[in-house]
C-alpha cells in the first residue's frame, strides 16, 4: 500500500493511481455537505442553477462540524456516515468531483460512477473529530448558512489524513463480515 | 419534603453535557487499551492509536470527542419526597441542555423530521421518567449520536425462536451495519417488555460501564457468547477488519406477552459518552 501527498484540486491522473488501502494526506480547498446539502446542490443542478462551489477537481467532505470556539477554525470535524449521500453523488462524480470524505460503505451505484468517473471514496477516522479538527487551518461558510451544522463550509486542510477505500478500478478496502466464523451460516 | 431549586437542575445538566462530550469515560478509554494490545492488523492497531490521541486531544483542547455531539438522552430518577422549585423538572433538563449545548460549543443536531429545519438548541431531549423512594434526584445522561443510532433496529420475534433467534438477529444486524455505525461498537440489547418497552432497556444497558458484569449470571453469560460472537466477524475497528468489533454486548431483559418475543439492538459507537450524577 501507497503513500501518497495530494494537493487540490484532484486530477483524473492522481485518482487514477490511488488503490484501495492507499494512504494519502491531503492538502489544499475541499467542501463539507452533508444530507441536508446535497439536497439543495441537487435542486440547483435541476433548476440549471449555479453551486457555490467549482465541482471540478473537487473533493467533498461529509461532514456537520461542531461550532469553533474562540480562537479556532472549526470544531469537532470527523465523517459522518457516507451512505445517505449516495442517492446524490453519481450525478455530483458525472459533473466533475473527484472524491468523497466519509465512512461506512458505498452503494454499487457510487463505486460504478467512482470507474466511469475516475474518482475515488476516501475514508476518515469516524469519531476523531478533535483529531482531525487539527488538519483544518480554516473555515468559511459559503452557502446556506441557515442549515446551521448543515451549511456548506469551504475548508483549507494540511496533510489531512485519509485512506482510499473505493478507488476507481472497483477495489474496496473494507472487509466482508465472516458470518460464518460467527455462527451465522 | 425535599425542595430542589430548579437552577441547580439546570446547571447540573448543562456541565453534564459538556463533560460527556469533552472527557470520554475511563471504561471506555480502558477497553481502547486492552483492545489495542490483542489487534494484530496494524490498520485496527492505527484506528486504537487515533482514538487515543483524539480523547487525548478533546481533554487537552475542550473540543468534543466527536463532531456529533447527539441527542440528548436522559433517564432521571426522581425521589417521590423531592420537590422541584421554580419550573418543570422537564423544563429545567431541556432548559439544561440549551445551556450546556450554547456554552460547550456543542453541535445542535435535532431538527424537525420532514422540514429537517433544526431546532437550533438540541432540544427536545429525550428523557424517561422513573419515580423512585426517597427524596433524591438521580440523572443520567448519554449524547446519542445518529450514525450508530441509524443501524439500531426493533423487531417482534416469535417465542419459539428464543435464545437462538435473539444472537442470530444480533449478529445479523451488526453484520450488516459493518462500518457504518463507527466501530469497534458497544451493543445494547433489550429483550422483552412490549414493541416499545424493548429499546428502552435496550438504551438504558448501553448505560452500565464497560467492564461491569451482569448481576444475573444467565445474563452475563449471554453477553460473553454474543460478545465473542460478534468479535468473530471480523469488522474491525472501522471496518478495517480486526479481533475488535465491538468493545461490550450489555442485555436488560423484562417479562414479555405470551405471544411476543420483542428485541432491541440499540448500537451505540465507540465514543461511548455518558454520565450518570446524584442531587
Amino acid at each position: 500500500m501507497a503513500e501518497y501527498n495530494l494537493k487540490t484540486p484532484l486530477t483524473d491522473e492522481a485518482m487514477g493511481k490511488l488503490k484501495a488501502g492507499d494512504v494519502v494526506r491531503l492538502t489544499g480547498t475541499i467542501y463539507t455537505a452533508r444530507d441536508a446539502a446535497h439536497k439543495r446542490l441537487i435542486d440547483l443542478l435541476d433548476k440549471a442553477e449555479p453551486l457555490p462551489f467549482d465541482l471540478k477537481g473537487s473533493v467533498i467532505y461529509y461532514v456537520g462540524p461542531s461550532p469553533a470556539p474562540p480562537g479556532r477554525p472549526i470544531g469537532a470535524a470527523g465523517p459522518t456516515t457516507s451512505y445517505r449521500m449516495d442517492t446524490y453523488a453519481p450525478r455530483l462524480h458525472s459533473l466533475g468531483c473527484k472524491a468523497s470524505v466519509g465512512k461506512g460503505k458505498r452503494s454499487d451505484a457510487v463505486k460504478q460512477a467512482l470507474k466511469d468517473h475516475t474518482a475515488v471514496y476516501f475514508g476518515a477516522t469516524g469519531g476523531a473529530g478533535a483529531l482531525l479538527s487539527k488538519c483544518i487551518t480554516a473555515a468559511k461558510v459559503i452557502a446556506f448558512d441557515e442549515l446551521g451544522p448543515e451549511a456548506i463550509r469551504e475548508l483549507t486542510v494540511v496533510d489531512f489524513p485519509l485512506l482510499v477505500i473505493n478507488d476507481s478500478y472497483g477495489g474496496e478496502l473494507y472487509v466482508q463480515p465472516d458470518r460464518k466464523a460467527a455462527g451465522l451460516e | 419534603m425535599r425542595t430542589l431549586n430548579a437552577t441547580q437542575v439546570i446547571d447540573t445538566v448543562a456541565k453534564m453535557c459538556i463533560d460527556s462530550n469533552r472527557y470520554l469515560p475511563a471504561d471506555v478509554r480502558q477497553r481502547f487499551a486492552e483492545c489495542a494490545a490483542r489487534e494484530e492488523s496494524p490498520a485496527a492497531k492505527e484506528v486504537f492509536r487515533q482514538l487515543t490521541e483524539n480523547y487525548e486531544l478533546a481533554e487537552e483542547t475542550g473540543l468534543p470527542l466527536c463532531q456529533d455531539t447527539g441527542l440528548a438522552v436522559f433517564f432521571v430518577e426522581m425521589g417521590e419526597d423531592l420537590r422541584i422549585e421554580g419550573m418543570n423538572i422537564r423544563e429545567a433538563i431541556n432548559e439544561g441542555v440549551r445551556k450546556g449545548y450554547a456554552d460547550g460549543f456543542l453541535r445542535k443536531s435535532a431538527c424537525d423530521p420532514l422540514t429537517r429545519a433544526n431546532t437550533k438548541d438540541n432540544t427536545p431531549a429525550i428523557i424517561h421518567f422513573d419515580i423512585v423512594p426517597g427524596d433524591r434526584l438521580k440523572i443520567a445522561f448519554m449524547a446519542k449520536g445518529g450514525g450508530s443510532e441509524n443501524m439500531s433496529r426493533v423487531t417482534m420475534l416469535s417465542p419459539a425462536q428464543g435464545w437462538a433467534g435473539i444472537k442470530k438477529f444480533v449478529i445479523e444486524r451488526v453484520a450488516e451495519a459493518g462500518p457504518n455505525p463507527c466501530p469497534p461498537t458497544v451493543v445494547g440489547i433489550g429483550v422483552g417488555g412490549t414493541f416499545d418497552y424493548s429499546p428502552i432497556l435496550a438504551k438504558k444497558a448501553l448505560l452500565r460501564k464497560l467492564d461491569d458484569v451482569n448481576p444475573d449470571p444467565k445474563l452475563a453469560a449471554m453477553e460473553d457468547e454474543l460478545l465473542e460472537a460478534l468479535n468473530k466477524l471480523g469488522i474491525g475497528p472501522m471496518g478495517l477488519g480486526g479481533k475488535t468489533t465491538c468493545l461490550g454486548v450489555k442485555i436488560a431483559m423484562s417479562p414479555c406477552h405470551i405471544a411476543s418475543l420483542p428485541l432491541a439492538v440499540n448500537i451505540q459507537c465507540h465514543s461511548s459518552r455518558h454520565q450518570e450524577v446524584e442531587i
